[in-house]
């Protein structure tokens, strides 16, 4: 099969959110949206015109908006705070701590467009700190899902979970990955492609990516297990001591800083249980440069062909 | 319950609250004296609450946005039967539930955790549109500190009570003149309020703060819009030599001075 004559098709994944919202909405009333004059970029455009009176818009005030969110749950609503990630994570992190995690506000906040989906918006606009802002935080799981469908099933799962939890997602196409009709398990890797030699992890839009790289190191004869670690915290330590143990070397992908994100998260499951060798790939400390989500992921050495380079390297280290 | 029996219960709330950062060796006593009189108003005579169930659904929800006077509102939440009135005696110590700022899930009849400045009005404003949303009737209470007032986070919030109408929200600003460092008008001088708050579209009602028979009409006051209530209150009310005096704003009284305070507010009663 080639891949270049017949190209997978990609999806959105803020479409599964606002559908599933607005199905999850209709048959729950206490379900409202809260934003940040972000309709159109968190495509509430649906869920305003169904339930206008249940879209909160607070303007161009994050800080408020994260406030007004765990009063809405105190109030006995369900609220769903869409926002574009860096300003809904940074500028209102002490609301985050403080009113949601540190008050257990069964609250879901919902990052659009994280990582480098604004790649050509500039640094300001990259949400590449998110997820070390928030997995520090006590009682506040960190999502990031891979495809539209692990993204509706995390926000059907978010409504029945009893909690606050934090969602990132992206803006940039991704193709379908896990079966129609799977079910978000909190904290659980999911095996995308079994292997011995090395395992591959990432989350969010850079799943398909290290599944591509998997490929072409079955094509160097090299056994690459895949995992999908959606869950961030609480981490699947489980899965991780497994693939130290089993493949020897952890090659980890994230649209996101080096420091402090999934690959640090998983390091530290490595580094207490089963130590074995590294590579952690992402945005290595600097500001990028502009460009588009993807070919940034491609200058950070998060091509397929990039990865699958690293991996056979990190075997060497084994 | 009538003015001049809040006025008895203020002043063992005072007296309570003088022991306790006494024997604590910390507290914000400056503040918490400013406040008293409000936080008696509502919990023995506005606010609709039932103590045996603190999660009650229709119950009048009130916020203490200047989490640091949490001694006061202890020593009120023990006197109206939502915890022990002898376990005010644990402020502080290790493992007590009562610690220097309000926890909304180890305490009961906090709403939400306080502490950094300028959380509470915006988490009041989200309370109050969701008993709109819901068609509850509860009324919503928030009392911030005048420097408070500095966080631009309460005048996002400021913005939307107004464009939600919430006539259901009652915000305190306890207008004692003084923060941590200085006066407020030697750091950014917000005075005067009301013009401020009129111009964001609240209604805006102006106190002596420390007076029972003006603070309860105005807490009781209903409107067409969200209600602002500048109570002008003085810093360490009760007690002569902390009135209006910045170093108190967590200072604690030595032996003598608390003989002093400890007299002055006895001989109140």
């Amino acid at each position: 099969m080639n891949a270049s004559v017949n190209p997978p098709k990609l999806y959105d994944c803020r479409d599964a959110f606002a559908s599933t919202l607005e199905r999850l909405a209709a048959e729950n009333d206490t379900i409202v949206a809260v934003c940040n004059d972000s309709v159109g970029s968190s495509k509430l455009g649906g869920f305003k015109a169904k339930f206008g009176e249940r879209l909160v818009n607070v303007g161009i005030a994050e800080q408020n908006m994260v406030g007004v969110a765990a009063g809405l749950a105190n109030g006995g609503r369900l609220p769903f705070v869409c926002a574009a990630a860096p300003f809904l994570t940074g500028r209102s992190l002490e609301q985050i701590k403080a009113d949601i995690s540190y008050s257990n506000a069964n609250v879901k906040l919902v990052g659009i467009s994280s990582g480098m989906a604004y790649g050509e918006l500039g640094p300001t606009h990259h949400s590449i700190e998110d997820f070390a802002w928030t997995r520090v935080l006590p009682n506040l799981p960190v999502i990031a899902p891979c495809d539209r469908i692990e993204t509706a099933a995390a926000v059907a799962w978010a409504a029945t979970y009893d909690g606050p939890c934090f969602l990132r997602l992206s803006r940039v196409g991704v193709p379908d990955l896990l079966p129609e009709g799977h079910r978000f398990e909190l904290g659980k890797a999911n095996l995308l492609r079994q292997g011995s030699d090395v395992t591959l992890i990432a989350n969010g839009t850079l799943t398909h990516r290290i599944v591509k790289a998997a490929e072409i190191l079955a094509g160097r004869g090299i056994n690459a297990r895949v995992l999908n670690l959606a869950t961030v915290r609480p981490i699947d330590e489980e899965a991780i001591i497994a693939a130290a143990r089993e493949t020897g070397a952890i090659v980890t992908a994230e649209e996101h800083s080096i420091f402090g994100g999934l690959g640090s998260a998983v390091a530290e499951v490595v580094v207490d249980n089963a130590p074995v060798p590294m590579k952690r790939l992402g945005v290595p400390g600097i500001y990028a440069p502009t460009g588009s989500a993807e070919f940034l992921l491609d200058e950070f050495g998060m091509a397929p062909s990039a990865i699958a380079d690293a991996a056979q390297a990190l075997i060497k280290r084994k | 319950m009538d003015t001049i029996e809040l006025e008895r219960i203020a002043r063992e709330i005072r007296l309570r609250d003088l022991q306790a950062v006494f024997e604590a060796g910390a507290g914000h006593i400056g503040g918490e004296m400013s406040v008293i009189d409000i936080l008696t108003a509502l919990y023995f005579r506005v606010l609709k609450i039932w103590p045996d169930q603190p999660k009650h659904p229709d119950r009048d929800r009130f916020v203490l946005s200047k989490g640091h006077t949490a001694c006061a509102l202890y020593v009120t939440l023990a006197k109206r039967g939502f915890i022990p009135e002898e376990e005010v005696s644990t402020f502080l110590q290790p493992h007590s539930r009562l610690n220097g700022h309000p926890n909304c899930n180890k305490v009961p009849g906090v709403e939400t955790n306080t502490g950094p400045l300028g959380h509470g009005l915006p988490v009041a404003v989200g309370m109050a549109k969701a008993a709109k949303l819901s068609g509850a009737k509860f009324h919503t209470y928030v009392v911030t500190g005048d420097g408070e007032m500095q966080e631009g986070s309460n005048w996002e919030a400021i913005m939307a009570a107004a464009q939600f109408k919430l006539d259901n929200l009652t915000l305190v600003i306890d207008h004692n003149r003084f923060q941590q460092g200085a006066a407020l008008a030697e750091t950014n001088d917000l005075a005067p309020l009301r013009p401020k708050l009129e111009a964001f579209d609240w209604e805006v009602t102006e106190i002596n703060g420390n007076v029972m028979s003006e603070v309860v009409p105005a807490l009781e006051h209903r409107g067409a819009k969200p209600h602002c209530i500048v109570a002008h209150t003085n810093k360490g009310h009760g007690i002569s030599f902390m009135q209006d005096r910045v170093d108190w704003h967590h200072k604690v009284p030595n032996k003598e001075q608390y003989e002093i305070a400890l007299a002055e507010l006895s001989e109140a009663l």
